[in-house]
């Protein structure tokens, strides 16, 4: 398990792996945003919030396609179907790769992509914790979407397509901690609810994606 | 190790391709599958190794004790030849990659990115990937593909060293091998006239 959760990483960083992809255009969005909603900082203190959950959102689901399409394509998934390490497994460990190497770094980047934004002072504690605690319940999502949707071809349409909705949930309560905590008020209670979401899709969606998987290898 | 195949019936898709498919294998006999294209041995091969569930019939074997290696070599280009064969080593649990890279002449090239070989050496190490699985029954998909004759004979060694080790193969080929202890199975006498497989989810959907 190990092994395959470093191999992951290792082809990540390595030329032409994601790494980076989610981060750049998560930096992208943010850094455009301003532009083109103009310099006026009550507007961009209000939409803060908002613009940096949604922009940690997409740059999630666009490295999502990768999780299994490279490995369905040259064969490794056919392989590691056989091995003894279960399907539920090889998506758990896809999916804490995938976390590790796009949701982890977008956790780091949020507060200085604040600053850009002018979110108040007291909302960086809560961006850093609600993306902390959010952004893996849109990988372990994200996993299961891509085991849904591997082997099609141009499957990334699809993919998106069924993933998004169940990406709303986390939308909510994680924009809604740092706008609550932006405001100066107590937001543990969105926080305990996104915490819950990611629990629970930890907890169940690694068993479906290997279902979906072991559909999708027939 | 005894494997035992008894009325196995496969599909693809949703086409049943092959019925009453029938063969014991015991330890240390290789069986080679014949039949022209289409007619269903990469889908047996893929019943066997378990990537699809039979339609009917059974397979009787020890879990975990087959290997398999299909048309995809199964490497990932970016990392190296020693990388490769390392990582499947730890997957399988198995011992060193030592004996697996000697058997296959990958000394020269292990520290070679995978993507920088020739599709003959791309094959060489996906067939070593074999040997660090440790597992006994071997089914292999047109293992021969791009090799050349020397390479040929190499892996038809690497098949007769398992076999006398107690192991077995069951091998979609159409090149003769020379194994002593090789018997042929033709599955053209068990190509089903590919009806339609029935969908309970399908005949409901469109009901």
């Amino acid at each position: 398990m190990i092994g395959l959760f470093k191999r992951d990483l290792a082809l990540a960083v390595r030329a032409g792996g994601g790494f980076g992809l989610g981060l750049a255009f998560f930096l992208i969005v943010t850094v455009l945003v301003p532009f083109g909603v103009g310099p006026n900082t009550g507007i961009l203190s209000t939409i803060a919030p908002g613009i940096l959950w949604l922009g940690a959102l997409l740059a999630c689901l666009l490295s999502l396609d990768r999780v299994f399409q490279l490995d369905w394509e040259d064969g490794s998934l056919d392989l590691l179907a056989t091995s003894p390490l279960p399907l539920e497994n090889v998506a758990a460990i896809k999916a804490l790769a995938h976390w590790v190497t796009t949701g982890l770094p977008l956790v780091v980047a949020a507060p200085i992509l604040g600053v850009l934004l002018n979110l108040p002072g007291p909302g960086y504690g809560w961006l850093m914790a609600s993306l902390a605690l959010g952004t893996p319940a849109l990988s372990a999502i994200g996993t299961f979407g891509a085991a849904l949707t591997v082997g099609l071809k141009r499957g990334g349409l699809l993919l998106s397509l069924l993933v998004l909705p169940l990406y709303v949930p986390t939308l909510i309560f994680g924009a809604l901690v740092v706008t609550r905590g932006a405001a100066g008020l107590d937001a543990t209670t969105p926080l305990a609810l996104l915490a819950g979401i990611t629990l629970a899709t930890i907890a169940t969606l690694p068993f479906a994606a290997a279902a979906a998987l072991r559909v999708n290898l027939r | 190790m005894h494997m035992t195949v008894t009325d196995l019936a496969c599909a693809r898709g949703s086409l049943q391709v092959l019925a009453g498919v029938s063969f014991p294998l015991s330890p240390g006999q290789a069986l080679i599958l014949r039949g022209p294209n289409g007619s269903g041995k990469t889908t047996l091969l893929r019943t066997l190794a378990g990537l699809t569930p039979p339609l009917s019939g059974k397979i009787v074997a020890e879990p975990d004790a087959i290997a398999y290696a299909g048309h995809a070599d199964g490497l990932k280009a970016q990392l190296s030849v020693a990388e490769n064969l390392r990582f499947w080593a730890g997957i399988f649990g198995g011992s060193g990659i030592d004996d697996a890279v000697s058997a296959f002449d990958l000394a020269e090239l292990l520290d070679r990115p995978a993507g920088e070989l020739s599709a003959g050496q791309k094959r060489r190490l996906s067939l070593a990937r074999l040997l660090v699985t440790g597992r006994a029954i071997w089914c292999l998909d047109e293992p021969t593909v791009s090799l050349d004759a020397s390479n040929v004979a190499r892996f038809a060694a690497a098949v007769g060293a398992h076999l006398a080790g107690g192991g077995s193969a069951i091998i979609a080929t159409h090149i003769d091998l020379g194994l002593p202890q090789a018997d042929i199975l033709d599955i053209s006498p068990f190509v089903a006239k590919s009806l339609p497989v029935s969908d309970p989810f399908s005949d409901e959907a469109f009901a």
